[in-house]
């Protein structure tokens, strides 16, 4: 994303900010900026129907600069498309104040965002990481196990699953082996077929000749990724397909528990392949959501989750210089309700500003930011140990106790 | 042209549909017996008419005559004429069901429908492919012929009463076993050796892998040959997958599930285990290997049989010959060994210890010659086998049946299915229903063991052939049942378990039998007490190793799971839990 003009007040947060689009994850951090209330300025094509004198009706569709106040967003993940509801907020010849309109933000094309209730600290941050190109990793990740491939793109900010292959495959019996290594040969060839149309190796080579190869992972339980790594060897050199050739020595193999997708968080936090990634966010979030799950395991106090004792814990102070880290999915700050993200906000400056903790916004669609969202979106590392966070919710919620004893007889 | 009443559209489709089969040969065959009843025939219509009348109750004036005529019509099949008669009689439900049940009426009639319908394509009705290339002018006669293919591809069913035929056939016991232990402890070598003790694989066979093992410098391998049949087992030396074998002793028909040691199998191992009735434990005895193994898989797969429901466990303590029968080594094996799996909760007596040597073979099916094995005095490795009590089976019941493994069983048998049947019992003819897809197939042929059988009940491994159903529509971990009791498809549920590892909410891996679906831990309700069940504590933040909780699981889609199946959750290669599912 670029960033083409910024009119922001530094101290109230007012302003607007023209942003240009130039990549599909850049529709991602657009649907994390923009927000109920906000105003949205941007390229529309609206069919406007005149009625002349006479009565009769001529409808032409106009193309022309809208403003609207949005109302709502919706965000596809697959086609990283982003579409825009809301009212329109300043009138022109054609368009009439109030009425509805929906923008689909493109690529390429401009936008002007000015915050509803000014930028808070939160949003600048996503802002400044939104446009920072520096580091632009991708990398296609293929999760495997017998008969089931999932093939995926992550990014810096997304994991996004692009297709699942399944094909039925025999398990071994007597006198029916063939029927395996046949399945087994048909798995293998789906799953490289549908993997190259995704790939599109043959466009990225006239294209972008100069840009270094996407690296290609394969991860398996077992054998699985070895094996598809030598049927695209031996295909490759079969066929005499150059890209694929090319593509060889940018194929990393590794081990993974399970064929599922979440089992990504486990392949990408292994050394060997952190230190083949520059994707260092990334890398930093798994970290960080592993030490607090070792942390939450030792139940020393020092490692919470859930929305109340978080506040909790920052309230005493917990989540403060040397070593306090909160962690929060962007989720919470696309909630649509304006106060509950003024919440997290006033939460995150707290923990910034006066008590000198590290922030960390996890991605809602990384596997990282999934472990997060399992524990309620929120999470802290405390400094010192803090005992019975939790005390009070447990006694609003002893008449649901009794709900449960019932339900062991 | 007048539009036609919903009734006779349903029917010239029904019509349409049978032309999608025509063949020439069918018809010729069914003239050459068709009319004619055979004494057989006549036996089963006698049967089958009581058990309608019976079936069918006082309330529902059905003749004999009609009886008998709609038998004929569903060859004999009494569950449909059942319903066909209860439809008929009851005239509120007759409409809604006439599109799949078109009313019998006598065969000339029906040609004469037919021949109608051939020359007046219905104006709601789509063409076939198939019908296209069929002139509109069609004869009468051939209307005729056609009629007759609609039931020949069914089979036909003994209406066996199966439980009746269950406990009169006098059966042998039958037993399932899982092997499971430590990657390279020996379990297929094991394995390998109790069938060529006890002749199940011949000689030849033997003398053969012997030398295919030689060739690749893997002498010792020959054994688990025996049970490691794919290329990549033998080349890498380790298990894969279960493989399955039978043998038999005086008392008991056995089944062996050979599970693989190795952590990236586990999700085989359990669907091994959850075939099984008992389990064999196979534990090396030789010095670092048994105590890297109990770090390891012998510890989980122990915890794991255990919650599958598996109570009775063999240890075998192999490779006694590298200790030289060392009996101190065994006592002391089979301490450790007690302590650990009294502490989960197997009880003592249910536990036998048996040193043996698979390699050599010694105390497998005949007693250790080795002057040093002197000591031991207990019973062989089949012995113990031979003296585990056999599990109860729920033989009356809904069938339930999990789909172990889909394959092509040859070119007469495009889609067959094999897996162990939970509950119930099949027959061939039955028609069943495969969950999640919402399938319905008839039941062609089963085989057990390899041999073609009428009927399976619960406890066996049976092998289905099914017609009438796409392979695309049966799935590893599907769940076949009876049409009439379908197993619901849950989207979260809550479990008891017992947790392996610390427990908090996150995504899991739930495995049951095949089955293998991605899930996430969604609440964790309460830490209960082990012995009472009572809640603990509400809300609990984590679970620790050791504890019983109850949490609910939320699934990524739909699957057929029951109340009371046991299920387990594993994340990252690890077992984090196995429990009871509540529904």
């Amino acid at each position: 994303m670029r960033l083409l003009k910024s009119a922001i007040d530094a101290k109230h947060g007012s302003g607007t900010a023209t942003l240009l689009p130039e990549e599909p994850e850049d529709m991602w951090h657009a649907y994390n900026l923009i927000q109920p209330t906000d105003l949205l300025r941007a390229r529309a094509v609206r069919r406007v129907s005149k009625t002349s004198d006479a009565g009769s009706v001529a409808s032409q569709r106009i193309t022309m600069d809208l403003t609207i106040s949005v109302t709502s967003t919706d965000f596809d993940i697959g086609s990283g498309q982003l579409h825009v509801a809301g009212k329109v907020a300043s009138e022109n010849e054609y368009v009439k104040l109030g009425s509805h309109h929906t923008l689909d933000l493109e690529l390429n094309r401009k936008f002007t965002l000015e915050k509803g209730d000014g930028w808070d600290s939160v949003a600048l941050e996503m802002l400044r990481e939104a446009c920072d190109s520096t580091n632009r990793a991708e990398l296609w990740a293929v999760i495997m196990g017998e008969g089931t491939a999932n093939i995926c793109v992550i990014t810096e900010h997304q994991t996004i699953l692009r297709q699942r292959v399944e094909v039925p495959v025999p398990r071994k019996r007597k006198g029916g082996l063939d029927g395996h290594d046949k399945g087994m040969e048909r798995f293998y060839s789906t799953t490289l077929a549908t993997l190259l149309r995704h790939l599109d190796l043959g466009n990225a080579s006239s294209s972008a000749q100069t840009d270094k190869t996407v690296p290609l992972l394969l991860a398996s339980p077992g054998f699985v990724a070895q094996s598809f790594l030598a049927y695209i060897k031996a295909e490759a050199t079969r066929t005499g397909n150059k890209p694929l050739l090319a593509l060889l020595p940018s194929i990393l193999v590794a081990h993974s528990s399970s064929p599922h997708v979440h089992s990504l968080s486990e392949v990408l936090s292994s050394p060997t392949i952190t230190t083949k990634l520059s994707d260092t966010k990334y890398a930093r979030e798994t970290a960080l959501m592993d030490k607090f799950t070792t942390l939450l395991r030792q139940d020393d106090g020092r490692a919470w989750y859930g929305p109340k004792e978080v506040e909790r814990a920052v309230e005493g102070g917990g989540v403060g210089r040397g070593g306090g880290v909160l962690l929060l999915s962007n989720a919470l700050f696309r909630a649509h309700n304006v106060a509950e993200r003024k919440r997290w906000v006033t939460l995150v400056d707290r923990v910034r500003e006066v008590e000198g903790g590290e922030v960390r916004v996890l991605s809602s669609l990384h596997e990282s930011g999934k472990r997060l969202e399992a524990l309620g979106n929120v999470a802290a590392i405390l400094t010192f140990p803090m005992e019975d966070l939790d005390e009070e919710p447990e006694g609003g919620a002893n008449n649901n106790g009794g709900e449960g004893d019932e339900m062991v007889i | 042209m007048p539009p036609k009443s919903g009734h006779q559209r349903a029917k010239n489709i029904d019509y349409e549909d049978n032309d999608g089969y025509s063949d020439e040969e069918d018809y010729e065959e069914e003239e050459g017996g068709g009319d004619a009843m055979t004494d057989e025939d006549r036996e089963q219509m006698r049967l089958g008419t009581i058990q309608v009348k019976e079936a069918l109750g006082s309330s529902i004036p059905a003749t004999d005559a009609q009886i008998q005529e709609s038998l004929w019509h569903y060859y004999y099949d009494v569950e449909k004429t059942v319903t066909y008669l209860k439809n008929k009689f009851s005239p509120a439900q007759a409409k809604a069901s006439t599109p799949q049940k078109p009313k019998i009426v006598s065969k000339f009639d029906q040609a004469a429908n037919a021949a109608k319908s051939e020359t007046k394509p219905a104006p709601g009705a789509k063409p076939k492919p198939g019908q296209t290339k069929k002139a509109n002018g069609e004869k009468l006669a051939e209307s005729i012929d056609k009629l007759t293919v609609e039931e020949q591809p069914k089979v036909k069913s003994k209406n066996l009463n199966v439980v009746e035929e269950f406990e009169k056939s006098g059966m042998k016991r039958m037993a399932n076993f899982v092997v499971i232990g430590h990657v390279d402890h020996g379990k297929s070598t094991l394995m390998g050796r109790l069938l060529y003790d006890l002749k199940v694989i011949d000689q030849r066979s033997i003398d053969k892998l012997r030398r295919e093992a030689e060739t690749i410098g893997k002498s010792s391998f020959a054994l688990a040959w025996v049970m490691d049949q794919t290329s990549e087992e033998r080349s890498r030396g380790v298990t894969v997958d279960i493989a399955t074998n039978y043998f038999e002793t005086e008392q008991t028909r056995f089944t062996i599930l050979d599970a693989p040691g190795h952590k990236d199998f586990i999700p085989n191992m359990i669907a091994g285990a959850s075939q099984a009735d008992f389990a064999v434990l196979v534990i090396d005895a030789s010095t670092n290997s048994f105590e890297s193994g109990l770090k390891g898989q012998t510890k989980e797969h122990a915890l794991l049989v255990r919650s599958l429901g598996v109570q009775r466990l063999v240890v075998a303590v192999n490779k006694m010959d590298t200790v030289s029968w060392s009996q101190a080594r065994f006592d002391e094996i089979s301490q450790q060994m007690t302590a650990f799996l009294t502490a989960a909760s197997f009880t003592l007596k249910s536990i036998t210890f048996v040193p043996c040597a698979g390699l050599t073979g010694e105390n497998v099916t005949k007693k250790a010659k080795d002057p040093h094995a002197k000591w031991y005095t207990g019973p062989t490795l089949i012995e113990a086998l031979d003296s585990s009590e056999p599990a109860k089976r729920k033989i009356e019941g809904a069938l339930r049946l999990t789909i172990g493994d889909v394959f092509r069983g040859g070119i007469t048998n495009p889609t067959s299915i094999s897996g162990r049947i939970d509950a119930g019992s099949v027959q061939v003819g039955d028609a069943i229903l495969a969950m999640p897809s919402g399938e319905t197939a008839t039941v062609k042929a089963i085989e057990v063991e390899n041999e073609p059988v009428d009927w399976a009940v619960a406890g066996q491994i049976s092998t289905l052939h099914l017609s009438d159903i796409d392979p695309v529509h049966l799935r590893l971990g599907d769940i076949i049942c009876t049409p009439s009791s379908p197993v619901k498809l849950l989207r979260s549920f809550s479990a008891k378990i017992l947790a392996f590892e610390h427990v908090m909410p996150m995504s899991v891996d739930v495995f049951r039998g095949r089955l293998q679906a991605e899930g996430k831990i969604k609440q964790l309700v309460a830490t209960l007490n082990k012995a009472t069940g009572e809640a603990v504590k509400n809300k609990p933040r984590i679970v620790k190793p050791g504890e019983v909780a109850r949490v609910v699981v939320e699934l990524e889609k739909e699957l057929p799971l029951e109340a009371r199946t046991r299920v387990v959750l594993r994340e990252g290669g690890n077992t984090i839990a196995a429990g009871l599912l509540e529904g």
